[in-house]
């Protein structure tokens, strides 16, 4: 599986092209649909308060969807990828207004391994705090 | 409530074969915004060495979560599932799942164990094609908050 970027091409530190993902109300009961995750902490702002949240929140798994696009607009093959993990440290809030709310996501090269493997940390942020930790991929290049 | 520690390693076995359909993943990769022609295009996926148009990587999630949620549900295992909150999620994969598989998932509780009285739960989801070719395996880690707090998110210090 060929992917556009060559192992010999990157090193430790190299950078992905950083991204914004912008996030409405539409688009999380558009994930929610198409994922099957009717949780309505992600689309009834009366239910999420009552069980403590500050609003609706986004799905995890969005969020985690939307990080990854960093690497494989990267990679253009997105079979290149060969793990993925995060942690979900914070929600990311979504009010129903006309700004929403919008990932930014960072990625680096953090290690390069065997295979022509590398291994690539993201960081996302909403509203300048993180909302994914341990968040990183397993990469095989060209 | 604490979880009973015995149910470390149990495994449930596949339930009903998952197929998958183009027009779910071109569903679930609009859903997600993503434009990647390998989603859509069988001939852009082909020219990227895959048989046919391929998932976005978290698509696995739908498939393994439904086998999970199973277990979840376990009325033995006792998890309080109005309180979960997902804390991680991981994949490993051995190829890209793709339109066509007829995907069957094996679940096995990987760790329970009770922080600050959280419940957490690990779950292992191991997911293999018609064929019994391994495909991916999706961990799962959920947190079930203590009745007595009412904070967003979580604040575990579970391993991954």
């Amino acid at each position: 599986m060929a992917a556009a970027i060559s192992y010999d091409d990157v090193e430790v530190g190299t950078e992905l092209p950083a991204r914004d993902f912008p996030i409405s109300r539409a688009t999380l009961v558009q994930y929610a649909g198409a994922s099957g995750d009717f949780n309505p902490i992600h689309w009834n702002e009366k239910f999420a308060r009552e069980v403590g949240l500050p609003d609706v929140i986004a799905h995890g798994m969005f969020t985690m969807a939307v990080a990854i696009r960093v690497v494989t607009d990267w990679t253009v093959d997105p079979g290149a990828v060969e793990e993925y993990g995060v942690r979900f440290t914070r929600p990311v809030v979504v009010p129903n207004d006309e700004r929403g709310a919008t990932v930014h996501v960072t990625a680096k090269v953090a290690a390069k391994l065997d295979d022509n493997r590398v291994r690539v940390d993201l960081t996302a942020t909403a509203d300048d705090q993180k909302v994914l930790g341990m968040s990183r991929a397993t990469v095989v290049l060209a | 409530m604490a979880l009973d520690p015995s149910f470390v390693g149990r495994s449930y076995p596949p339930g009903a074969v998952y197929e998958v359909g183009r027009e779910k993943i071109r569903e679930f990769a609009e859903a997600i915004g993503d434009p990647n022609p390998a989603y859509v295009d069988p001939d852009a996926a082909k020219a990227l060495g895959h048989s046919d148009v391929i998932a976005p990587p978290t698509f696995a999630f739908a498939i393994s979560y439904k086998a999970a949620s199973l277990v979840i549900s376990d009325p033995e295992l006792g998890l309080d599932y109005s309180r979960v909150v997902h804390g991680d999620q991981k994949f490993a994969y051995s190829r890209p799942v793709r339109a066509g598989d007829r995907l069957a998932v094996t679940s096995t509780i990987e760790s329970v164990k009770s922080l600050a009285g959280n419940d957490i739960v690990q779950i292992r989801g191991e997911v293999h094609d018609a064929s019994g070719e391994h495909v991916v395996t999706a961990w799962t880690k959920l947190v079930s908050r203590a009745a007595d707090t009412a904070e967003s998110g979580n604040d575990t210090n579970g391993d991954a």
